[in-house]
């Protein structure tokens, strides 16, 4: 029950899967310039987000970022596998790419993806879309709205 | 075989209540969802184990005063949004009168705590309604903007598309094939 709608939680904790090393750098420096507080963890591809998550007596993260073209395990690879562990399948994911097809898209939400985010190409839009992600994140984490029909794509 | 059910959450809540604290022998009387009253003086031990019991089924107390508002605010928004004499009314005036504080200082706290403004919340909130009618009834578009207080489709449609980034459409197609491929993230 690591992630029912908690009142009283003050730190999101969040993950970070993505193969770029400027981009995992980006996407920290961005997330500290937001006012809410949050705890990132980031991985270099899936698999190894994957082994943390499975790991025994972790805190989860509330919610994920995937990448989608990574080594070894990719974006999809890793929502399905998250979402078919029940005990992994309460967190929200959110996948993070530069692909724009319609496609694409459409397939991450039907596969269970929460949100999807067009990576921007600048940093302080960068920074407005994980913002904005974390604020609705938050409303899902803290109320009472049916995550079954959290979608949001920015 | 798939069974479709139908359930009232309020209801579910009540009861799932009743049974633990009679469980634990503590007397109470619910005064409203989101606030209920203890009878008597409860030990370290008998309030440890009663939110391990609740804490089975996400219920939690809240011990932060304004936090504890900040979840009547959206009970109060709840109750609102589904009182067809209430729609006629002010929000401000409306929350105001239910839970005797200004408006300025509900909206203010309500800012503070939740990254949102209540204005906002309610949007998300009408929006979330509005995704439950389109899973789960044959209501059109049309329908469910009439019975969520929306002056036309179109109002309804774009507010959908700035809060989910997606159309009513999208929304459906995609929820459908969910179901098809039974995928159910929680």
């Amino acid at each position: 029950m690591n992630n029912t709608p908690n009142t009283n939680v003050k730190i999101l904790n969040v993950a970070l899967a993505d193969d770029d090393e400027d981009d995992r750098m980006l996407f920290r420096e961005a997330i500290e310039e937001i006012e809410m507080r949050t705890k990132l963890s980031t991985f270099n591809n899936g698999q190894e987000l994957m082994d943390y998550l499975t790991l025994p007596n972790i805190l989860l993260p509330n919610l994920v970022f995937l990448d989608l073209n990574m080594p070894i395990k990719n974006g999809m690879q890793c929502l399905m596998d998250i979402r078919n562990n029940p005990l992994l399948n309460t967190m929200a994911v959110a996948i993070y790419s530069t692909s724009s097809s319609e496609k694409d898209i459409e397939q991450t939400f039907v596969n269970g993806a929460n949100i999807y985010i067009n990576k921007p190409n600048d940093f302080s839009k960068l920074r407005e879309a994980i913002e904005k992600v974390l604020q609705i994140n938050w409303q899902y984490h803290t109320s009472n709205l049916n995550r079954d029909n959290f979608l949001y794509r920015i | 075989m798939r069974v479709c059910i139908k359930y009232d959450s309020d209801f579910i809540c009540r009861a799932v209540l009743k049974e633990q604290f009679e469980e634990l022998g503590i007397p109470f009387n619910i005064h409203s969802l989101g606030e209920l009253e203890i009878n008597e003086h409860l030990s370290a031990e008998q309030r440890s184990a009663l939110i391990a019991a609740l804490k089975k089924y996400g219920i939690e107390i809240i011990d932060d005063p304004k936090m504890a508002l900040v979840q009547r605010i959206k009970y109060a928004i709840d109750d609102m949004l589904e009182d067809d004499m209430a729609k006629l009314q002010k929000i401000s005036t409306y929350l105001a009168d239910k839970l005797n504080y200004s408006y300025t200082y509900l909206s203010n706290l309500f800012s503070e705590s939740t990254y949102t403004s209540i204005e906002n919340f309610i949007i998300l909130r009408k929006v979330d309604h509005a995704k439950e009618l389109i899973t789960n009834t044959d209501l059109t578009l049309t329908e469910i903007a009439y019975r969520l207080n929306y002056s036309s489709v179109a109002h309804l449609s774009g507010q959908f598309k700035k809060t989910t980034g997606l159309t009513p459409t999208a929304f459906q197609k995609i929820i459908e094939k969910r179901k098809q491929n039974s995928i159910r993230p929680a």
